[in-house]
Parts: C-alpha cells; structure tokens; sequence
C-alpha cells in the first residue's frame, strides 16, 4: 500500500505507483484546485508541496505533479492548494496575490499560491530572489507577471520575521492552517519505506521518464528508486566530492560544501530548469537521459568526472563519464545495471570553473547550446583544462582536442582564437528547432569565449576575441 | 535639473497609480481563484457513467485518405464507439464566415492535427490507448506550409480586399525618398494554460447541455444544431469561465463540443472531451503568420506621403475568422499616423496549416509591424532616428483613415508628448547613447511605439449585447450578460455597474455564468469590447430597474420621483436618507406586483461600413497611447533583457484601475512574447515542430522587463464606453511591436554593417546572427 497525508488526510492506496500524483489528486481524491496546464513539468499549474520528515522537522519543496508518480508520495505529506486553505478567510500568500491583481484567469493562480506557500514552508533565506526562484516553474500567460512579482514581495514582507521551522509563527501569521502541527507525529505513524515494489523501469524523479511517456508508465509496473539510500548522499573526502545519482539538482543546490568548491554553482543552476523540476530530478536521470545537451552532464564533463555503476548483484563497476556515451541516446548500461554515483577530483587553487548555457527563454528552456570548461592555471600557462560542448553533436560531448590543445598553453587570446578553430572541427551540429547549424556554430564560439570572459575579466574582454575572430 | 525636475513628476505619477491601485476594487473572482476553487470546464461534477473522448487526427497536411482500419482499436476493452463524419445527422460543416471546414475529415485531409474521428471510451487513457491502435493510410497530395507558395499557386480562401485613400501612385512620384521592403511577422500560440474542452450531458426530449470553454457560446450552440440537424433551442451552453482565452476559443472552441455533443446525441450518455496539450498545440490554429511588401515615400521633412502595402496571410487550411482579421490588418496598417495616400491590400492565402484565427489584436499587430518596419528601414536609409519619422506623422483631429472615419477625440500626439516628457525620454536616450559609447559587450537600443486601435467588432451586425437582471425579493441580485469571464476582469467590471446605480454592497450581488437560455443570439467575448457592450446593457437593465423602483418608492414615501434617488442600500429624498432601506423597498415593489426582473439590450450607435466602398465609420471610437522600450543586448551570447516599458496609455476615465493596469501589463508581455522568444515552426511536410511547451517558450517571470511603468493619460474619456472607460484588452499588445525595434536599435550598434532584417519573432538567434553578420 502506498500510505501518504494528503493536506489533513490519510491516504491508503493501492492504486498503480506509476500513475501520476496529478491524476490521483485530482480525478481519485477531487481535488481539483491543482490544474493541468501541460502534463510536461513546463508550466507549473499542477504544482504540489511534498513534505519529507527528516529527525523531527518537517522539509518541504514544490514539484510539479504530472511527472511525479504516486509512488514517490509514500510517507510523505502531500500539500494542494485546497490543503493551504483557511476556513474563512485567505492565507497570507493568498492575501498577496489578491490584492496585487496577481490573479486574472486564475488557471494558474493555484500553483502560484502552493509554490509561494512552499517558499514559506522552505529553509530558503527570505529574500525576494528566492522568492521569485520559488515560482520560477509557474508559466501565467495573463497578468505579465509584474503583479505576481508584487505579490512575492509582499510576502516576503510578511515573513520578515519569521522563526524558520516553525510552523507555529507561521500558524499565526495565517500562512498554513493549524493541521500542519499535527503533521510530523502523524508521519512517524506511517509505517516505514514503502518496499514491495515490482520489477520494471527504473524511476527516480520521474521529470524526463514521465514527459517521455508518462501513458506507459502509468500502464506498466514501475520500479521507484527514488527512497533508495545507497543512491543518495554527497560526500566530499580525500580530495574525492562523491555524489550518488538519486541526489537532486536541489541536494546539489543545499549543499554547503559543494558551494564553497564551485563558488557559482548556484548562479549555473539557476539555468538548470526551475525549482519545482530542480526539486524531483535526479542528476542519474539527467546523464542516462545521454541528451546531447543535457545541463548537468556537460557539467560534470568538464569536471573529468567519473562514474561507478552497480549491477543487481551490487557488483561496481568504474568510468569515466566521457567515455559513457556512445552514439545518439547510446551509453554504456547494461541491462539490470545503475548509475550509482559520480566523482570528481577537488580542485586545486588556481581551479577556474565555469558553465553556459543559452536558450531562447534563459530560463526553464533547452539549450540551443551549452558548455562547461574547467582550467587549472599556474604562472599564465594553462597546466590542465577540460572543456565540454552541448548541442553540437550526437552526444553530450567532451572536446578532447581542444581540451588537449589548451593544455600547456600560455593564456592569451591567440591561444584562444587558435583553440577555437580546434574546437569547431570536433563539432558537428544539426538544423533543428533549437537552431541552425550556423548560428550553432557560431554560438559554441561565443560560449567558448565567455568562458575566458567570465573567468578572467582582467585579461580578456569580447573585442580581443571577435576583432580576430 | 532637467532630469530631477522630471523623474519629480514621474514619481507623483507613479504615487498616484499606486494609490489608485490600493483604492481600486479587486477583481470579484479573486477569492475562489487564489483557493482552488474556481470552476472549470473540467472541474465541473460529472455525471455517473461519464464517457471520455479523444480526438484521432490526421498525421499528414494534406493528402487523399485510401483506407482507415478503427478495428483494433474499437476492439479494445473500455472503448465504447468511434465516430466519423458518418455519424454525422445534420452538416459536417462548422466555418463560421464560410462553410469550408468539416468537422471531421472525409475523402481528404487538408492539414496535419485534422480531426478524422473521435474516440469514446470509459476513460480518456483508453480511448488514448486506442488511438494508437487506428490504422491509416493516406495518399500525399502536395504540401502548402508559406503563404508566398500559397499566392504562387493561386491557393486563397476568398477574394482579395483592399482599402485606398488619394493617389498613391501620383504621390509616390512625388516624393524625396521612397523605400520599398519585405516583412515577415511569425504566427503566436495562444498558450491558453487550461486547454481546450467540452462536457456535453443528455437532457429530457434530445435536448443537450454543453459546459464548453468557449468565448462565443452562441457560435457552439449554432454549429452543434447545425451539424446535429436540430433546433438551436435544443442546445443549452453554459459557460463558468475559461482558464485563458486569447481569442483562441472565439471560433475554435466549437468543434470540441461539438463532437462531445454528437457523441451523447448518439449514446445518450454525457461525454467530456479535455484536449491535452500536445493534441491542442497540434490541432489548432494560432495568430496568422503574415508575409509583406511595403513601399513607403516620404517628403524631405519626414512626411511619409504615400504607403502602399501588401499583405499575404497565412490564413491555414480553412476560413475560420480569416477574412475578418485580414480586414482589420488593413484598418491598422497605419498605425497611429496620418497618411494621406494609402493603398493596402490583403489575400487570405490558403495552405495546409491548421486554420489559423483569432488572437489578441485579430490581425491588427500584424499591420502595424509592417508600417513600423517600413519607417525603421526609412529612418535607416535616410539616416534620422525612427522617431523623428514617427513623431512627424502623428495622427492629429479630424485626420482620415484609410476607411473613411474622421478621427475624432485623438490622443496619438497627448499620449507620445506625454510619454516623452514624464518620462524625460532625451535624458533616457542621453543614457543609452553614453552606455553604447562606454561598453562593447553589451549594447543597448531604445524604440518608440505608439499605437492607434479601433474598437468595436468591425463586422457592424455583431456589436450587441444583452443583460438579465433579476432583483429577488430579500434585495440581492442576479446578472447574466453574454459576457465570458476569461481573466479579463469582466464580471467585476459588470458587478461595478450594478452596484453604483443600485448602490448596493457587491456582496448583494451575482454574476452568473454565460448561458444561451438566459442570453440568447450572442455576440463572442472579443473585439476588446465586451465590458462595452455587455456593460451598456446592464447600465441600461439596471436604470430601467431603478426608474421602476423610484416610482414605488415616490408611491411609499408621497413624494415626487425626481426627489429620489438610492444611495448606500436605502432611499434618500433630496439627498437625505429616508426611513426606507433597500430591502424594504423591494419588499413592498414585490407586494405591488412590480416587475423585478428586466432584460436591456444593447447597440452599440453611430457605427457603419460598406464593404463595397471599403469606407465608412466602423469604430465606435480608438484607443491610444506610446510606450517606450529600452533593452540591453549581451553581445557575447546574443541573449538579452529589457530594462524597461515606459507607456503613457489612453484608459479613458478608468472604472477599475488595477484590472486595467493588468490588462495593459499582460498584453504588453504578450506582445512582447510574439516579439521576441515565441517561435512557432513547421516542417515543409506542415508538420508542427514547436509542439510542446519545451520548444514553444512563453514569456516566464524571469524574461519580462525589469520595470513596466504604465501611466493614465488624463483625457475625458468616450461616451462610448461603458462609463467613459476605454476598452483594455487587444490595444496594449502592440506596445510589445517596441520590443523588437530596440532589439535592432542595440544589435546596430554593435553592428554597424547589421543589415535590417524584418523578421519577426527576434530570438536570440537571430540577435546573434545580426550581431556578428558581415561583422568587420
């Protein structure tokens, strides 16, 4: 049985875990607050709060329900619109989007209204940044969005002085209703993991699986792997950062240590998606997705990552993620085998790091092109440098000979203007919807030069590089 | 000095809007939209034994169909029957303006996404299920995917229209310069979020409800007697609220409910028919891509004299709304200016894209980019800025449109004076110039963009509504109109009215869903005129309603009607309140057998045209206004955000100040939207490539302007409009046409050699193609 709260509800279901929690919300339980705007996890309007206990306090991220299975919300508390709501009057966030006209067709209020809740709920700093990354996933295609943006501000003035993990403060400043208290002893209650899975497609967020072909999974037995521990973890020991596939994009995100190694990591993965996406997908699921512009592989490409995969037999197995992909959506799994964890080196102190991403939307959108370069430099040589290069070819590719070419080379713009004539010769992009051939080419230069732009704004500024170029 | 004396006024301006805005009334279905609990076509209760359906469409553009096996599929476990164009008892025949569109396909398709069957199971899953297991095979015919292609094989949709004022051509030979050119403008998905559907339930004798997410209830209720072969009486439609609309459900919300109602005609059971996304994306049509040449002449000091244009629609497989949005292009096709010799022309050129139709602007956008293009590329040739050109053709009183009306109470020159001077726009200018001067990885470009927009359905015969009001006998009060509540804020607008004349709390108050049998014979939810014509009629059910109450209040209180008046829930006499409360007055009209109920009907005066002259007097009256965008380009990766929209905008007297302004903003962003990130693709085999919300991008929170300052322009308003306050809903869009001159404005300073290219959307691919074309 898969045994969750849903808003002031118990719920014991032995419904399918591959059908989707919008579908269960909304036509099982009729609930029918969360809407279906595009079942793809690309606008938001089915928007849920999931909340994890973890020793004692409650946790609570948005996802998008349409690419989440039912599953996944075993011994969790289930948060939809109609479960914020207060008897009589509105909650603050409400409050917020009312009286700035935040609303006008209302299709996608509901989802705006759960993700601001969520800010509330979340350990996010009350800023109005976060607050807008909070619904960053939700697409409203009426209001312009400028009265939403005064809504979030009013809210994030509401929680100036907030006591974070509180429910109690935010109780009585009319964000939750009073049930939210009861929550984690209710939790506690529900029995354990939730094991007695079948054999079937592996599962974990279920953000790219479940946009593929969500009909299939919810028609067929799914395996979720997404509870699974030996998956999970980040641990950085021994000049090794560790990080197992079921991590999020999010645990990525939280994580204190890993942040002060990639000082802007948070600034690259703001271009990963949005918060709801970033909060269910897991980094295994975006590299055996093999998309040749998969953000988080070009990411860890240029980190000379390896990978360990295990077999069911927990037999290991270690690459290097550059040699993982083998053709269009080829790599080399086999049947029966997961991704366990990847790994990388911990850089030295002359470590330069950088990731581009460009797309027609900045944000939530695909790339056209995106790249990730890693450099060591030591008395303006160049003395290691790894670069990758999404969209321009049938894999998520690591350029070998650029990168090789870098490598011992003084750091000027000859170098770099020499180093892109390399790289375009490793590359091969296609016409289709994300671009043209040409203007992919041309773009991969570009973020092959704001690389060296963005890392070394003494050095280098855009007119060294096209002048020549 | 000048600059803080300036930024001094545009702060009290600003004040002022804001504490307009914290005074101004919220939209009345706030409450149940912030809670979830706002009804929908799909969230309506459905009966036991509802059946579901999905909708088998054609996988090819266009082609002979040579044989279809439903056999697999029919014999799937839960499915209950597929129907075709066989099972059709009256006319498989839904256009609107002409009767070239089936409901369901029958020798031929004619576009990729047409609908061929429809599949009625226990579940939708099932009847997705099935879809998949139809067999067909289709023999290709060729493919029409570009209007240009189109006009090349003599493909239209009906005769060409054309306007014409003076001599063109006599002027043309008369001018300093003259620069002809080419202009692409790409169609838009309307990206509703709730997507199109229909419940359709049995009711006693045949008769049929439909719940259909539509904004023109009459056009469902008609076409589906239509192809049932019934009365229209038969047919009940009922309308909460749309989840978005756009103009995307004014004709093509029909066949959904359509083809719902044809299945629980022949089961006799209810039928819900929700399109998912992608089916929506792929089956229906979008705003016209539009493809033009233009020739424009100009005297030495920027008069432009002479403008002559052609349009070639992209007007997809079928009618739809085509030749009515065409004709607006032509109204529009000179913007806010005067030109005193203009020819246009359009051709609605067939093809075999879903039939395209109605989207915000209804073909007016697409005109105005034209002109817009025509005077950049002048400006750039001559070597002035656009908004020299701009500012010296601004439409002025009593200026004649190409079509004949005189214009009258214009705000073209107030609202762009205006803009330049609250805004300071030398000093903003100033600023762009010296940030172009001071940096080469980012430039930055500035564009004006004032709009002139008619409003009334320029089809005369449409422009009408009608309002019930019913006071029931504790003192609240019921309102239907014909108007569609789709996030535009009409039912506030038309609860305001009602409550002012009867002057009671809007608690009192109802505003009741759209249906055919309390508003019959209606006039869609479009035009940007709705509140007008809906609002007029409830403004004159309520008067009619008062009068009648007066006279029993002058009957309980002996004294004479004109003393009279209501005011805050009671009966004042010479403006003082009497002891007779609101309530009481009902009371006693109800024992006096006075009716409570009254039915206005409204028609909008004064307007005319005769398509056999082209000219004549269509508008009620324009709306006007400018706004100014400035945007900074990233010339290392082509991406780019824009600063800000500065916009002085003609409200008239404004009733509702925060809807207003989120009309203004939304339609801005929208336009900006079609401007800039929203591309759609097709494959030559008219196949549609953008067809998921991963590749269609949409405007997210991130990419709209950092600042969006919209200020009233003080004017008296127009009589006209319900309560002198203008109509809100299409004119803002155009706003977004700014967006993609600033764009070239910075790609032209980082660029010099930036040839000027016309061709709209302005993604960033095409930003960075530009910024690095022919780049020395």
């Amino acid at each position: 049985m898969i045994t969750f709260i849903l808003n002031n509800k118990t719920i014991k279901t032995s419904e399918h875990s591959g059908t989707t929690l919008l579908d269960f919300v909304r036509y099982q339980q009729r609930l029918t607050g969360t809407k279906i705007g595009c079942r793809e996890g690309d606008c938001g309007a089915c928007t849920l709060l999931v909340g994890t206990l973890n020793d004692d306090t409650m946790e609570y991220q948005s996802i998008t329900s349409c690419i989440s299975p039912l599953g996944n919300a075993h011994g969790k508390h289930i948060v939809t619109v109609e479960g914020t709501n207060l008897k009589h009057k509105l909650t603050t966030a409400q409050e917020a989007m009312k009286a700035n006209y935040a609303t006008q067709c209302g299709f996608c209020t509901p989802g705006f209204v759960v993700a601001l809740t969520g800010f509330a709920l979340s350990n996010s700093e009350n800023n109005y940044s976060n607050a807008i990354d909070a619904i960053s996933g939700n697409i409203c295609r009426c209001t312009g969005y400028k009265a939403i943006e005064k809504a979030a501000h009013q809210v994030v003035e509401k929680l100036e002085h907030q006591e974070k993990n509180s429910f109690k403060w935010l109780i009585e400043n009319g964000f939750i209703p009073e049930y939210f208290e009861s929550i984690p002893q209710r939790l506690k209650d529900i029995e354990g993991k939730y094991i007695n899975q079948p054999k079937g497609k592996y599962v974990s967020g279920g953000t790219d699986l479940y946009v593929q072909k969500a009909d299939h999974l919810a028609d067929n037995d799914v395996h979720l792997i997404a509870e699974k521990d030996y998956l999970k973890g980040i641990t950085i020991e021994n000049g090794i950062c560790t990080i197992g596939t079921n991590s999020t994009v999010s645990d990525l995100w939280n994580h204190t240590e890993l942040n002060s190694i990639l000082p802007n990591l948070r600034k690259h993965l703001k271009l990963v998606s949005s918060e709801q996406i970033r909060n269910m997908a897991s980094l295994g699921g975006n590299l055996v997705n093999a998309s040749p512009i998969g953000d988080m592989t070009i990411f860890f490409l240029a980190l000379n990552s390896d990978i360990t995969i295990t077999n069911q037999n927990q037999k290991e197995r270690h690459i290097a993620l550059k040699n993982f992909y083998q053709g269009y959506k080829k790599f080399d799994l086999k049947e029966g085998e997961l991704l366990k964890e990847i790994s990388f080196k911990l850089p030295t102190a002359e470590f330069f790091f950088n990731f581009e991403k460009v797309c027609k939307r900045t944000h939530l959108d695909i790339a056209s092109v995106n790249s990730a370069i890693h450099l060591s430099v030591e008395n303006d040589t160049i003395s290691e440098a790894h670069v990758s290069l999404g969209g321009v070819a049938a894999i998520p590719k690591y350029l070998h000979n650029t990168s090789a070419f870098l490598t011992g080379k003084p750091l000027s713009s000859e170098t770099i203007l020499e180093a892109n004539e390399i790289l375009q010769k490793e590359i091969s992009p296609i016409s289709d919807v994300r671009g043209t051939t040409d203007y992919k080419r041309l773009l991969a230069r570009q973020l092959f030069f704001a690389h060296f732009t963005e890392l070394f704004p003494n050095n280098f500024t855009l007119n060294d590089f096209v002048q020549h170029a | 000095m000048h600059k803080n004396k300036s930024n001094k006024v545009l702060n009290t301006k600003l004040d002022a809007v804001s504490l307009s805005l914290k005074q101004s009334i919220k939209n009345l279905d706030s409450y149940t939209h912030v809670r979830g609990e706002s009804l929908y076509v799909d969230d309506v209760n459905i009966r036991q034994g509802t059946f579901h359906a999905v909708v088998f469409d054609s996988p090819k553009a266009h082609g002979k169909i040579k044989h279809i096996d439903y056999s697999k599929a029919e014999a799937l476990e839960g499915v209950e029957r597929i129907f075709t164009y066989k099972d059709v008892p009256g006319e498989n025949e839904i256009g609107g303006i002409i009767a070239d569109e089936p409901l369901f396909a029958e020798d031929e398709v004619h576009f990729w996404g047409m609908p061929i069957a429809l599949i009625v199971a226990e579940s939708e899953f099932i009847a997705r299920k099935a879809r998949g297991l139809i067999e067909i095979e289709i023999e290709d015919l060729p493919v029409i995917t570009t209007a240009k292609e189109a006009k090349a094989k003599g493909s239209f949709i009906n005769a060409p229209r054309s306007f014409s004022l003076g001599d063109t051509e006599k002027a043309f030979a008369e001018c300093d310069y003259v620069f002809e050119g080419e202009t692409f403008s790409n169609g838009q998905e309307h990206l509703y979020i709730e997507a199109q559907g229909a419940y359709a339930e049995p009711m006693e004798n045949g008769n049929i409800k439909i719940t259909s997410s539509t904004q023109g209830p009459t056009a469902v209720q008609a076409t589906t007697a239509r192809v049932l072969g019934i009365a229209m009486h038969k047919i009940e439609v009922d309308v909460t609220r749309l989840g978005g609309g756009f103009g995307g459900k004014e004709d093509q919300a029909t066949p959904w409910a359509v083809m719902a109602a044809l299945a629980t005609y022949h089961l006799n059971q209810s039928v819900k028919l929700i399109l998912n996304r992608h089916d929506d994306l792929r089956m229906t049509g979008k705003r016209h891509p539009y493809e033009s040449t233009y020739k424009i002449g100009l005297s030495k000091d920027l008069k432009i004299l002479a403008y002559q244009t052609e349009f070639l629609q992209n007007s997809g497989a079928a009618a739809d709304l085509s030749p009515a949005i065409a004709e607006r292009t032509l109204f529009h096709a000179t913007n806010s200016y005067y030109v005193p010799n203009v020819t246009t022309k359009v051709l609605s050129c067939k093809t075999n894209l879903p039939p395209n139709t109605a989207f915000r602007g209804f073909g007016g956008p697409q005109g105005m980019f034209v002109i817009e293009s025509a005077i950049a590329k002048a400006a750039s040739e001559i070597g002035v800025s656009a908004r020299q050109i701009q500012e010296a053709n601004l439409l002025d009183e009593n200026d004649t449109f190409s079509y004949g009306q005189i214009a009258k109470k214009v705000e073209a020159k107030n609202t762009w004076h205006s803009a330049k001077n609250i805004f300071n726009s030398d000093a903003l200018e100033q600023e762009v110039a010296d940030f172009n001067k001071n940096n080469t990885a980012f430039k930055k470009g500035l564009s004006f963009m004032p709009i002139t927009f008619g409003i009334s359905f320029t089809n005369t015969p449409m422009n009408h509504a009608r309002a019930l009001v019913h006071i029931y006998l504790d003192g609240s009060v019921g309102i239907s109109t014909a108007a569609v509540e789709m996030g535009q804020g009409v039912n506030t607008k038309m609860m305001q009215i009602a409550a002012d004349v009867f002057s009671i709390p809007i608690d009192k108050i109802k505003i009741e869903t759209t249906n055919t049998t309390r508003v019959a014979n209606t006039s869609p939810s479009a035009a940007s005129s709705t509140a007008d014509l809906n609002g007029k009629a409830t403004l004159m059910a309520c008067n009619a309603l008062v009068e009648r109450l007066k006279l029993v209040a002058s009957e309980d209180l002996n004294v004479s009607e004109k003393d009279i008046t209501l005011k805050d829930e009671s009966v004042f006499i010479n403006d003082k309140p009497s002891e007779l409360s609101w309530t009481e007055l009902i009371n006693s009209a109800m024992l006096k057998r006075v009716a409570l109920t009254e039915n206005a009907h409204y028609a909008t005066p004064e307007i005319h045209f005769d398509k056999t002259k082209e000219k004549g007097h269509p508008f009620a009256y324009h709306v006007y206004g400018t706004a100014i965008t400035t945007v900074t380009v990233d010339c290392t990766r082509g991406t780019y955000e824009f600063d800000s929209v500065k916009i002085v905008h003609d409200y008239g007297k404004s009733m509702s100040e925060g809807i207003d302004l989120g009309q203004v903003e939304g339609a801005l962003i929208q336009g900006i939207g079609w401007m800039t990130l929203e591309e759609i693709a097709y494959n030559d085999d008219g196949r549609l490539l953008s067809n998921a919300l991963s590749t269609y991008k949409v405007p997210d929170i991130f990419s709209v302007p950092k600042r969006v300052e919209v200020i009233p322009v003080e004017t008296e308003g127009n009589d006209m409009a319900i309560l002198k306050s203008k109509a809100v809903g299409e004119p803002p869009l155009m706003y977004g046409i700014g967006a993609y001159f600033a764009l070239q404005n910075a790609i032209k300073a980082f660029n010099s050699n930036y040839d000027l290219e016309f061709h709209a959307p302005m993604t960033p691919e095409k930003v960075l193609m530009g910024l690095y074309e022919n780049k020395k």
